[in-house]
Formats: C-alpha cells, sequence, structure tokens
C-alpha cells in the first residue's frame, strides 16, 4: 500500500500536537489527522492509537468526554490539559533535538 | 508524580472491568461509523464502505486486547489467573480441599487466639501516657516479699527519693453507700491526690481530689466512677458537689473517672476518696502495712536501676532513723506491667511454644497432601512445560495455590480464634491479668496474615522444589508415576516428625493433668464443702462505739446462726484462707521483745468465734478451741495450728504458754492445737515463709480495733445442704435485724479453691486442647501416608496374594510399616520432650519433668492411636483382589 505504520515512540508526540493545533476532538478524528498531516504516508493502527490514548490519560496530559459529533454520533472527545501542553513543548524540544543530532550522523562526511 | 498517577490510574483499571470494557466498544463502533459515513461521502457503496472500515480498524477484538493490556496491570492479572485457576482446583477436589481447610483452620486459628492472649497481657502497653516510667514500690523483709506500705513510710519514700517525677498511694476499700437510695456496697480505692496524675489520667467530668483535700481534717471529697455515674447518677452534669454519704461520712463528688480505667485486672473501683484524711492510729503506725500500695512515674531517662539504687539509699536512712519500724525493710522496684502480669509469661510463651507446634505439624499435614496430589498432577504440569509454561510460572501456580490455601484457612481461623478466646476467657476468668484487654486488634490480625502466608508457602514450598528438580519430559515418558522413590522417603521423614511432635504435646498435656490430678487430691486442711463466706454491710448507725458494734455483730451472728440450714456460723476477720492475708509479729514467752519488726516472728491472723472450728471443719488437736466464754472480760486466750506449735515448741506442750502479740497489746494463753490450714493455696502453701496460724477470740479484740473490723469483717458458716440455695433465707434473717444490712461478696469454699488453680487449670485446658488436635492431625498425618502406601502396592500386594501370601501376612506388613513410622516419631518425641518440658518446671505440681508414668502413657496413647489409624488401610490391603489387582497392571 506504501504506507508507513507510525514509528514507535511517535505517535504520543504526534496526538499531543494533533491536539495542541485542532482542539477538542475525537480518536476517528486524531488519526484521520495524523494521516492527513504525513499526506497520507502514515497508516494509524488503531490498536497502537487506543492504548496510546489511554497511557496519555493516565498520565494526566489528556482528558476524554463524552460528546456529540457533527453527524450526531456520540463520541469520546480528547483534549489537552494543562500538563499535555506543557508535555508538547518538552517533547517538542527533545524530538528536535534528537533530530538534529541524527541529521549530523546521517549527514555526508564532508559537512563534518 | 506522573508514574505515581498512571500506577493509581492503572490500579483502578483493575476494577469496574465491564463498565469500562463497555464504553471502549462503544468508542470502537463510533470510530468505526465514522469510517463508513467518510467512505460513503467519498462515493464507495455500502457495502464496500463497511469492509474498508472494517479492514482499517484491524480487528475489533485486538485492539480492545492491546487496550486492556495497557489499561491494567498484566502481572496482576495472571497472579488473578493463577488464584482463579487455583480455586477451580480446589472446587474439583472438595475432599482434599475440605481436610487441608479444616487442618489450616484448626492450626491458624490456635495460633490466633493464643497471639491475640500474648499481644493482650503480655505486648501491648499498659494504657497509660508513658507506660514504661511507671512502677511499683513495696516492702521486702525478711519474712515478705511483697509487703504493703505504711503510710508513715510512704511519705518519707516520697520525700527523700529522687528518681521519682511524681509518687501515689493507694489502698482498696470497701464502701456502704447510704443514704436516699438503696443501701449499696461499692469497691472503693483510697488514693493519694497525686494518684491520677502520676498514672495521666483525667477525670471525664470536674477535677482530682485536691491536696488540702487529701490532708487530716481535709474537707471530705470523693470521685466516682463513671459506670457508678450513670447507674446512680443518670450521667447527670449536676452530680458535681452532690454528697455522697460513705461508711456514715457525706463526701462531695467532685469528679468522674473514666470506665476504662483500671489498676488491676480484678479490681473494679467505683468511688475514690483522699487516702491523706484517713486518721486510724494503726494506719498511723509506721510498723503497720495495711494493705497500702504505691505506684510511681520515674523521670525521664531515669533507669529502673538507678531507682533502684535511690531507694535503697532512703531505706537505709529510714533504719537508721526509725530502727524499730524500718530496720531490715528494703524497698522494692518492679514495672507496673510486670507487676501486673506476675508470672504468667513463662506459661503463656510455654502455651505459645505449644500452639506453634500445632501449626507446624497442620503445614506437614497439608505439605503430605499437597505432595500427594501433585504427584498426581505431576503429568499435568509435564504437559503445561511442553506447552510452553516456564518452570518459574508452574512454580508460581503452585505456590499461589498454597498461598491461597493459607489465607482462606486463615480467615476461618480468625474467626475461629475470635470465638474461642471468649470461650476459654469465659471458662476460666480468673486465669489471666488484663483479659478484658484480650481482643482481635491490628497487631492480631497482621500475625495471623503473617502466619497463613508463611504456613502456605512453607508447605507448598516442598511440592514447588520437588517440581523444580523434576525433568517433566521425564515424567511425560514415565506416564505421570513420577519419583516416588523420594516422595515416599519426604513422607516418612514428615510422619516421623509430626509424631515425635505429638508426643511433646501430649507429654506437656499429660504433666499438667497429672498435676492438676495430685492438687485436687490434696487436702487443705479443711472442709471446703457446703462452705460459705460472705460480707454484710454495717449500717453507720449501729456502729457508733465499739460497745454498740459488738451487740450488733452479736445480733447479726445469731440471726444467720439461726436460719435453718445452718449447721455452724462465726464472724471472723484478719486472714481469710486462700483469698485475703493478714499476719500479726509475736514472740514467745520469757523471750525478750526483739528490738524491731523485722526480727519479730509472724503469724497468720484469724479472728474466729466459738463455731469457726466447727464450720471450717478442721481438726482439734489438744486443749480446746475458742468457746463462748471467750469475753473481753475474760483472761485472754489464743489457739494456734500444729506448724507453730511444732516450730516453736519443739519439745514441750504449748497449752498453757503465752504469747505476747505486741500489735493488740495481748499477752493471751495458748489454750488449743489446731491443725494448719493451706492458707497460700494447695499448690505455694509450703513455699510460702509466713505458715504459723493463730486464732484470737473476736470478743477479745481490743476496741481500738473495732472501727478496722468493722470495715473487714465477714461471716464463716456450714451448712447441711448446697448454701447458695440459703442465700434467700439469710437476705432475710439479716434484713429482720437491720433493712441496711446487704449481704455481699458471696462465695463458697469450693468456689475460691478453684479459683486459686484457675491459671493452672487454664494451662491445662490449653495443653490439652493443643495436644488433642496434635494427636488427631498426626494420626491423620499416618493414616494418609499409609493409605497412600497401600494404593501404591496394590499391584504387588496383589502378586504377594497371588503367590500365596496369607491375608494375615499382608495386614502385618502394612501395619508392621506404620508401627515403625510411629516408634521412630515417639522414640525422637521422647528425646525432644526430655528436653522441652523443663521449661514447664514452674507450671507442675508433685510430678518431675521427666515422670516416667507421663512418658510411658503417653507413648503408648500414641501408638495405639498411630496403629489404629494405619489399621484402616491396612485392611484394605488385606482385602485386594489379586484378580483385580493384577489385570489392573
Amino acid at each position: 500500500m506504501g504506507q508507513k505504520e507510525v514509528q514507535q515512540g511517535t505517535l504520543a508526540l504526534m496526538v499531543l500536537k494533533t491536539l495542541e493545533s485542532m482542539g477538542t476532538l475525537h480518536g476517528y478524528g486524531i488519526a484521520r489527522r495524523i494521516e492527513q498531516i504525513s499526506g497520507d504516508l502514515l497508516s494509524v493502527n488503531y490498536g497502537t492509537l487506543y492504548p496510546a490514548l489511554l497511557k496519555l490519560e493516565q498520565e494526566g496530559y489528556i482528558a476524554s468526554e463524552w460528546g456529540v459529533s457533527e453527524n450526531n454520533r456520540r463520541a469520546k472527545y480528547y483534549r489537552l490539559t494543562r500538563a499535555g501542553k506543557k508535555q508538547v513543548e518538552r517533547e517538542t524540544r527533545n524530538w528536535q533535538e534528537t533530530t538534529e543530532i541524527l541529521a549530523r550522523f546521517l549527514a555526508p562526511e564532508a559537512s563534518r | 508524580m506522573k508514574t505515581l498517577r498512571a500506577l493509581f490510574s492503572r490500579i483502578a483499571g483493575l476494577f469496574d472491568r465491564e463498565r469500562r470494557d463497555a464504553e471502549l466498544q462503544d468508542e470502537l463502533q463510533t470510530v468505526l461509523q465514522m469510517h463508513i459515513d467518510d467512505n460513503l461521502r467519498s462515493g464507495l457503496s455500502t457495502e464496500e464502505a463497511r469492509r474498508q472500515a472494517l479492514i482499517k480498524l484491524g480487528g475489533i477484538d485486538r485492539v480492545s486486547e492491546a487496550y486492556r493490556e495497557q489499561r491494567g496491570i498484566p502481572i496482576l492479572e495472571t497472579i488473578a489467573q493463577d488464584i482463579r485457576f487455583a480455586l477451580r482446583g480446589m472446587r474439583k477436589n472438595p475432599g482434599f480441599t475440605a481436610v487441608a481447610l479444616l487442618t489450616l483452620t484448626l492450626g491458624i486459628g490456635a495460633n490466633t487466639a493464643l497471639f491475640s492472649v500474648v499481644n493482650g497481657v503480655l505486648l501491648n502497653p499498659l494504657p497509660y501516657p508513658n507506660p514504661e516510667q511507671l512502677v511499683i514500690l513495696f516492702g521486702k523483709t525478711k519474712q515478705f516479699e511483697h509487703a504493703s506500705v505504711s503510710y508513715p513510710n510512704y511519705l518519707d519514700w516520697e520525700k527523700q527519693s529522687h528518681s521519682f517525677s511524681s509518687m501515689a498511694p493507694f489502698r482498696g476499700e470497701n464502701f456502704n453507700v447510704t443514704g436516699q437510695d438503696e443501701p449499696e456496697r461499692l469497691q472503693g480505692y483510697m488514693i493519694s491526690s497525686s494518684f491520677f496524675s502520676t498514672l495521666g489520667v483525667s477525670p471525664i467530668l470536674g477535677r482530682t481530689i485536691s491536696p488540702q483535700e487529701d490532708m487530716a481534717g481535709g474537707s471530705p471529697a470523693a470521685l466516682i466512677s463513671e459506670g457508678l455515674w450513670k447507674r446512680r447518677f443518670g450521667a447527670s452534669p449536676g452530680v458535681l458537689g452532690r454528697t455522697m454519704v460513705l461508711n456514715g461520712t457525706g463526701y462531695a463528688i467532685v469528679g468522674v473517672i473514666p470506665a476504662s480505667f483500671r489498676l488491676y485486672s480484678g479490681d473494679n473501683p467505683e468511688v475514690y476518696v483522699p487516702i491523706g484524711e484517713w486518721t486510724d492510729p494503726t494506719f498511723r503506725d509506721r510498723s503497720v502495712g495495711m494493705g497500702m500500695g504505691v505506684v510511681a512515674r520515674l523521670k525521664p531517662n531515669v533507669t529502673l536501676e538507678q531507682a533502684r539504687a535511690d531507694v535503697e539509699n532512703v531505706a537505709r536512712n529510714l533504719a537508721a532513723a526509725y530502727p524499730q519500724a524500718d530496720t531490715g525493710l528494703s524497698i522494692g522496684v518492679l514495672r507496673l506491667k510486670g507487676d501486673m502480669v506476675g508470672e504468667i509469661e513463662g506459661t503463656l510463651l510455654v502455651l505459645f511454644a505449644a500452639v506453634g507446634f500445632v501449626l507446624l505439624i497442620a503445614c506437614t499435614n497439608v505439605a503430605n497432601l499437597l505432595l500427594a496430589r501433585s504427584t498426581g498432577r505431576s503429568r499435568e504440569f509435564a504437559v503445561r512445560s511442553a506447552l510452553g509454561a516456564s518452570h518459574l510460572r508452574l512454580i508460581r501456580q503452585v505456590l499461589t495455590e498454597s498461598a491461597l490455601l493459607g489465607v482462606i484457612g486463615g480467615a476461618l481461623g480468625l474467626v475461629l480464634a475470635a470465638q474461642g478466646t471468649k470461650f476459654v476467657l469465659a471458662a476460666v476468668p480468673q486465669a489471666l491479668p488484663r483479659a478484658q484487654e484480650i481482643n482481635i486488634d491490628s497487631h492480631v490480625l497482621v500475625f495471623t496474615l503473617g502466619a497463613s502466608l508463611l504456613a502456605g508457602v512453607l508447605f507448598g514450598l516442598v511440592p514447588a522444589l520437588r517440581l523444580w528438580h523434576t525433568n517433566l519430559q521425564q515424567t511425560l515418558k514415565e506416564g505421570g508415576r513420577g519419583t516416588a522413590g523420594t516422595r515416599q522417603r519426604t513422607q516418612n521423614a514428615f510422619v516421623i516428625g509430626e509424631m515425635a511432635i505429638a508426643l511433646v504435646l501430649l507429654v506437656g498435656a499429660g504433666l499438667m493433668i497429672r498435676s492438676l490430678a495430685l492438687l485436687w487430691g490434696v487436702n487443705p486442711g479443711f472442709n471446703p464443702h457446703n462452705l460459705l463466706t460472705f460480707s454484710v454491710t454495717t449500717p453507720p448507725s449501729a456502729m457508733k462505739s465499739p460497745a454498740q458494734t459488738r451487740v450488733a455483730m452479736r445480733q447479726l451472728h445469731d440471726a444467720v446462726r439461726n436460719t435453718p440450714g445452718v449447721q455452724a456460723a462465726s464472724l471472723t476477720g484478719g486472714a481469710l484462707p486462700m483469698d485475703g492475708d493478714s499476719e500479726v509479729p509475736f514472740w514467745l514467752e520469757g523471750q525478750p521483745k526483739p528490738a524491731n519488726t523485722s526480727e519479730m516472728n509472724w503469724a497468720l491472723f484469724y479472728i474466729a468465734e466459738a463455731d469457726y472450728q466447727k464450720a471450717m471443719g478442721f481438726p482439734l488437736l489438744s486443749g480446746r478451741f475458742i468457746s463462748e466464754n471467750d469475753t473481753e472480760t475474760s483472761p485472754p486466750v489464743i489457739v494456734i495450728d500444729e506448724y507453730l506449735a511444732h516450730k516453736y515448741f519443739p519439745n514441750e506442750n504449748p497449752i498453757g504458754k503465752h504469747l505476747n502479740i505486741g500489735l493488740l497489746d495481748l499477752q493471751p494463753e495458748i489454750v488449743g492445737v489446731v491443725g494448719h490450714v493451706k492458707h497460700w493455696g494447695l499448690d505455694r502453701d509450703s513455699q510460702k515463709k509466713v505458715q504459723a496460724q493463730v486464732y484470737v477470740p473476736l470478743n477479745q479484740i481490743p476496741d481500738r480495733f473495732w472501727p478496722l473490723l468493722n470495715r473487714g469483717a465477714y461471716l464463716m458458716l456450714r451448712s447441711s445442704v448446697d448454701p447458695l440455695t440459703l442465700l434467700p433465707a439469710l437476705r432475710a434473717s439479716v434484713a429482720k435485724v437491720n433493712h441496711e444490712h446487704v449481704i455481699y461478696n458471696v462465695r463458697t469454699f469450693d468456689q475460691i479453691i478453684s479459683d486459686s488453680l484457675a491459671e493452672r487449670r487454664f494451662s491445662m485446658i490449653l495443653l490439652g486442647l493443643f495436644a488433642a488436635l496434635a494427636l488427631v492431625l498426626s494420626s491423620i498425618g499416618i493414616y494418609g501416608v499409609i493409605s497412600y502406601l497401600v494404593g501404591q502396592r496394590v499391584p504387588e500386594i496383589g502378586t504377594r496374594i497371588a503367590l500365596g501370601a496369607q491375608r494375615k501376612d499382608v495386614l502385618q506388613l502394612i501395619l508392621g510399616r506404620g508401627i515403625l513410622l510411629a516408634a521412630a516419631g515417639v522414640i525422637l518425641g521422647s528425646l525432644l520432650a526430655l528436653i522441652l518440658t523443663r521449661q514447664m518446671r514452674s507450671m507442675i505440681y508433685g510430678v518431675s519433668t521427666t515422670d516416667p508414668l507421663t512418658f510411658a502413657g503417653v507413648a503408648l496413647l500414641l501408638m495405639l492411636v498411630a496403629t489404629a489409624a494405619c489399621y484402616i488401610p491396612a485392611r484394605r490391603a488385606m482385602r485386594v483382589d489379586p484378580m483385580s489387582a493384577l489385570r489392573h497392571e
């Protein structure tokens, strides 16, 4: 299919980032949004997404409540908590550092 | 913080599983629907939209499973799984489960019950602030190891010692309450103003006694107990300032003491009056102890040794200052708790060891059962191992099963213990100090849980270890027969151990039973049957002067004597056999008066009337007893017991000689010698230093002692029928003399003797129970092993019979095996018992700890029971049908 599964450890940040930009969203919406942003390069597996949502909720970064969707369907809506907002900043910084470091390793010899 | 929060949330996730599952299903359904909606919008057919959505979702079950794993704690869930599995296994084997649980319930229950006693009596601190600082002070002389303190000495102890932050005297006293309500007799204390502050007890209402009230001529103030406050004053706060007439004097009530307060467990004081206001000359005599005790609080960081050195110094100074009264008097210091608990500690520890042995037998039994079962299950384990279960996982399963058995057994044991403790304490209420403090508290719960888990792991470990060593694949090849050889050895060792421990317990119980049998056979020196004692309140109106008191007592005596059914009656005072002691110092005619009190000879002192000897039923050995003609105007006389006669008049006739009783200002002539009464109890009488006994006529007691006598007199009567049936008639008789006479403190001497043996009876009952339990459990153990042996050897036995062995031979073969095991246990147990029963030396009476009769008796009993237990499977072996046994092979 040409799509890749989400890499271990990155899904949580994607979820947080999605909620940061979109506000309140249901599980399906989160999955679709991640896929869209990735330009449909990623495929979100619900068997990974739901445990990840639960874990974030257990850690207090997101909160959920039942609501009604635009099509009148009962759905659980997730939103970022204050701790979650801080966690987004922290994780974003971490991830940027990591990618920069990794980029140096992957860059051609000459640039060193 | 984050991890903690997640952990809580996960723990919460263990519960309420169904609702959470339903929510997840709901949510996944929504996702599915949204997906389908989107697919429809992008132009797919209904069917295709649904199909693609389902593919995308990737199987709802898998998602749910992943979700669940994140929700709970996986290891807890496998443990839960193990527990469910174990429970299923227990249900499938109801026989095994019932026997194992019953065994554990008995074992853990007995341990919990005894631990709750040890905890309540020995371990728990006394219910006062900083209880370790509280001590008891008392006098020690050549004759008395624990003498009461005289009031002048107490005042000097308090002044001259430096180790105590405060000190307080107390003295038990009975009070007649008269006035508006029914006359009543109350137990109470005379105390100093410092008494409650020393202990750290505050009144729930009002205040305690003030120092101004605690002195001669102070205004009479009294404290009452919460119980009396509720009973007599309806718990009214207006009680303060009201007047209560105690022994004819009006006291203002100034405070209420909480119901929980009780210095010694046998006491139930309901009123407290200041001791300092009591000016009786005998009480203020430095050389006389009037039953007063002293409690004190050590200063912080002062040790018992420092306090002892301090008071030793005080005692030396006092002996120098008051040689006549205080020479030879030293001061003892004991922790209050030690004083309350007394000698019971050794007994309780022996009992605790015994009950620990019972649990050991119980565990061994269950281990044996599990072992038998694990051999049967070795195939199951082999299969599970082949299917990928790790050794560790299987061992965890086995240990979970046994721990579960332990915990369920423990829970049932707790129920048994709660009931059993109540039952035993009710059966022998006088046996234990602090008995009212015994209950199931958090310590006991922790102990039970610990004992249960330990027991579970102990007996579970054996089969688990076996599992560890077994090559399961090998087992599978052998068809699940397992390693029967080593198992047999372990089982045999278990049975021998059980038998040995059972023998030790049986010897202990046997020694106690022999002791009590011997004690019951001891002649107390008088006839306790149909002998009754009681006290009568004497109305203050009749007690204005000694002459009036004499008349009133005379009337009281006649009223009791003339009640139908009464054969003999005597007013008495001073010492009461086997109950209260009272001693007088004396010296012999023609000898100089000893220089000080501790150089005097001492005798137990009984005040008696003419019928006293007839009532008590002790023999007159020579001369005469006190008669009606010994009055206050006739020459003073005294009757002595044979002990005094032998000790002080070894080669002469004491009749006609005189004794000097300095305290009473009397020099009476000895007119008779009577038999010795075992005053100190059937068991300890001969160990006491003061054994000589004197009987002084009531009428000849000098006037100045009558106020004291009036407080402490009682009646002794012999009847032709059960004396308790006479009570209504007696009450009517004394009420006829004066309606303010109330009979109280009624006891038969059968009861008094039985109470004096309560502690021993308590030990005997418990040791007997434990030994019986051990006997039953170890019999079940040997029965189980022999049964198993027979089961294993059915084919062999069949072959033997087929080859011509006699049934008798088979019986002998099997029985012989059982008897061999039992005999090994008996020998091992006898050796153990020889060592261990030494700890019981203080508990037994009249037998040696190595009493051959007891040892032989219980060994025989154990052999007989073991043989009987083996006989059942042996008979089954005898009846093996050779044909079917061989076909089976």
